[in-house]
């Protein structure tokens, strides 16, 4: 594997700080991320939760240096991976972090496979050009690869083309691509959302034997909280660009001590209970162009007062004395039912 | 029986597989409805779930007419739609309306609101007099929960929720008994489908309909159902009651289908029936002989290749089940 100067095998694996990435458009200035906090350990999952807009996949862009720029932009803030800030790196030495040390898997896997190359050139790509090795040898490794995300007859359909797969065939083929070079973090943006729940379930079991068997950070994420409840060790609840809660999972479920959290887990229909009504949380999220002062939530919340319509938004308050359980809610106690 | 608004018999629909540009030659099927059989009483909510390819969609087009079925009859209130031709055609499919899953592609983006809504009164002139469109119009917004004074407003001014808003204001246009609803939240996030979802509630209590709910999230079908038909590859292999198929479900597919949905509560984990199936759906072209489901239930045996299971009740499966192994299982409670 190519050296990174600054590497420290001791510092933590992942960690994100006080990230905030805005969009320049025409329309003005969309702050889609406005202060992420969060960490990952090995062999660990944390979920990102949240809606469409709330920034998720641009964290993730950023984390992988993949953003459209223009019109994104990352303006603050620090990805430490190992101690080495991500984003202070020279694009060449970013590019042997991408695959190597830390590798995505995509919503649309259809999408994201090339369509005029086969699925073996596609994987076998990767040794070639980070491990150069020759043709045949790449070959080996990707059919290699195929057998272990369990595609049935991984030889015979090496020289298949992408459309040639069903989808959950080819979100396999994505994740044997991110972990063709080994990587120590695995980011997965909803791997799942175009699946059907039978596929679901057999891509999500694979990628938790795979990251057992390799010790790996894996980032989920998702907006659905059943697939969350099922796999995750911890989670970060984003809103308007900011995580506004980060809990580990049993807590979250029991007790949320965010409005936000509360509110998404009483608004969804559940397979094992037969509601009346669906509580409903008013309103819409809002423009990323037009955050509200204050807390990004207050239209919406239950629990506002004045102190939530007025800046400083509220800071990520300690929940408990457990460490890594914080809300930005000024009135968490009494969401918590304390 | 009487209160039966909708029946379908043995409905089917094939869509042909040619070869050839010029001289076309029909070299199979896809046989994506397959022998249907369902019925929808007065007030009542029927869920249709399954997984993408078992032709959960194309029922729903041809119980609203888009598509013509191979065979079959689909009847409403009585009258078979199937043989219905020019005007008594027209008047008939005004009881049947449609509800289409994405909010942004099934509004046209040039059309205003007011116009969206008010089509159905340009096609069906009589239910409306001119004069009285607007008026009409208005009043559908403001039952769905809109601004009446938007009615100039276009598609693209309003958010996800409140197009599907749009969508079902022209769905209730001609005062229909029956709206299919093909996938109607699953474009929406968590917190805007829960709105949407009682909103569909509130308009059954309020004007009598029914609903054909088609979703393959079996957890909103389970929500707003009170009856549930589960679909694989073209035909339905279980129906009833929603307490009978989510909590004693018979088919093994209905088993795996229901073990499969992740439920939000970390304290289930590792304490559910999870059943993971192998493989995909085989192809609708080339369904396997016998019961469908045989290449990927972990039950099949000789019979299964050999003899089609029917749609029928069980001794062992109080309720309609297509398996000659029916059994209950309760896979959604943990054990």
């Amino acid at each position: 594997m190519d050296v990174l100067p600054g590497v420290d095998p001791r510092a933590p694996l992942l960690e994100v700080s006080d990230l905030h990435v805005e969009f320049r458009t025409g329309y003005g200035v969309a702050k889609a991320v406005n202060g992420a906090n969060f960490w990952l350990s090995p062999g660990e999952t944390l979920a990102i939760l949240g809606e469409s807009g709330c920034g998720k996949s641009v964290t993730a862009q950023a984390i992988m240096g993949i953003l459209d720029t223009p019109p994104g932009y990352v303006t603050q803030g620090q990805i430490k991976y190992r101690g080495v800030d991500l984003l202070k790196m020279s694009e060449n030495d970013r590019r042997k972090v991408r695959a190597n040390r830390i590798a995505m898997i995509f919503q649309d896997a259809l999408s994201a496979l090339n369509p005029v190359y086969t699925v073996g050139f596609q994987l076998g790509e990767l040794f070639r050009k980070h491990r150069g090795m020759s043709r045949g040898d790449a070959k080996k490794r990707a059919i290699d690869l195929l057998d272990q995300v369990k595609i049935p007859a991984a030889k015979a359909r090496i020289d298949d083309y992408p459309h040639q797969f069903s989808g959950g065939m080819r979100q396999r083929v994505m994740i044997a691509m991110a972990l063709a070079l080994d990587p120590e973090v695995l980011i997965a943006d909803e791997p799942t959302t175009a699946l059907d729940v039978t596929v679901q379930a057999q891509i999500m079991g694979l990628l938790a034997d795979l990251q057992r068997q390799r010790n790996m950070g894996l980032i989920l994420i998702t907006h659905d909280m059943g697939v969350v409840a099922d796999v995750a060790d911890r989670i970060s609840v984003m809103y308007a660009g900011k995580v506004v809660e980060e809990a580990p999972v049993y807590d979250i479920y029991a007790r949320p001590a965010h409005p936000y959290t509360r509110a998404l887990l009483e608004s969804i229909p559940r397979l094992d209970m037969k509601g009346q009504q669906l509580s409903v949380i008013r309103g819409l999220p809002p423009a990323l162009t037009d955050v509200p002062k204050g807390c990004a939530f207050n239209p919406r919340c239950a629990y506002a007062r004045d102190a939530c319509r007025q800046d400083p938004a509220p800071p990520a308050y300690q929940v408990s004395h457990q460490p890594h359980r914080t809300a930005r809610c000024h009135f968490f106690r009494e969401v918590i039912g304390e | 029986m009487s209160d039966v608004v909708l029946e379908t018999k043995g409905l089917v629909k094939h869509f042909p597989i040619t070869q050839g540009i010029v001289f076309k030659s029909k070299v199979g099927a896809v046989r994506a409805v397959d022998g249907v059989d369902i019925h929808l009483r007065r007030g009542e909510t029927l869920g249709v779930v399954g997984e993408s390819g078992c032709g959960k969609s194309t029922l729903a087009k041809l119980l609203v007419g888009l598509e013509k079925p191979t065979a079959g009859s689909i009847n409403v209130r009585g009258q078979n739609m199937v043989t219905m031709k020019g005007a008594e055609l027209r008047r008939a499919r005004r009881n049947i309306q449609m509800v289409l899953q994405d909010p942004y592609t099934s509004l046209n983006p040039r059309m205003t609101v007011g116009d969206i809504i008010g089509e159905p009164f340009e096609i069906h002139t009589e239910v409306v007099p001119k004069s009285g469109r607007q008026r009409a119009v208005q009043d559908l917004l403001d039952t769905v929960g809109l601004n009446p004074d938007h009615i100039n407003r276009y598609p693209h001014q309003f958010s996800g929720g409140q197009r599907q808003r749009i969508g079902i204001a022209r769905a209730l246009a001609l005062k229909p008994e029956i709206i299919v609803c093909d996938e109607p939240v699953s474009a929406l996030d968590v917190s805007i489908q829960a709105q949407v979802i009682n909103l569909l509630e509130r308009l059954q209590n309020e004007f009598g309909l029914s609903y054909i709910f088609i979703a393959h999230d079996l957890s909103v079908v389970r929500h707003i159902s009170d009856r549930v038909a589960v679909m694989y590859l073209g035909k339905v292999i279980e129906t009833g009651h929603d307490q009978a198929i989510y909590e004693q479900p018979t088919h093994p597919y209905t088993q795996a289908l229901l073990s499969a949905v992740p439920v939000p509560d970390p304290r289930l984990r590792g304490h559910r029936d999870q059943i993971v199936l192998e493989g995909d759906v085989p192809s609708p072209a080339n369904p396997p002989s016998g019961c469908r489901f045989r290449t990927r239930c972990w039950k099949a045996s000789q019979i299964c290749s050999e003899q089609e299971p029917l749609l029928q009740i069980r001794e062992r499966s109080p309720h309609p089940s297509a398996c000659h192994f029916a059994e209950i299982r309760d896979v959604v409670h943990g054990r």
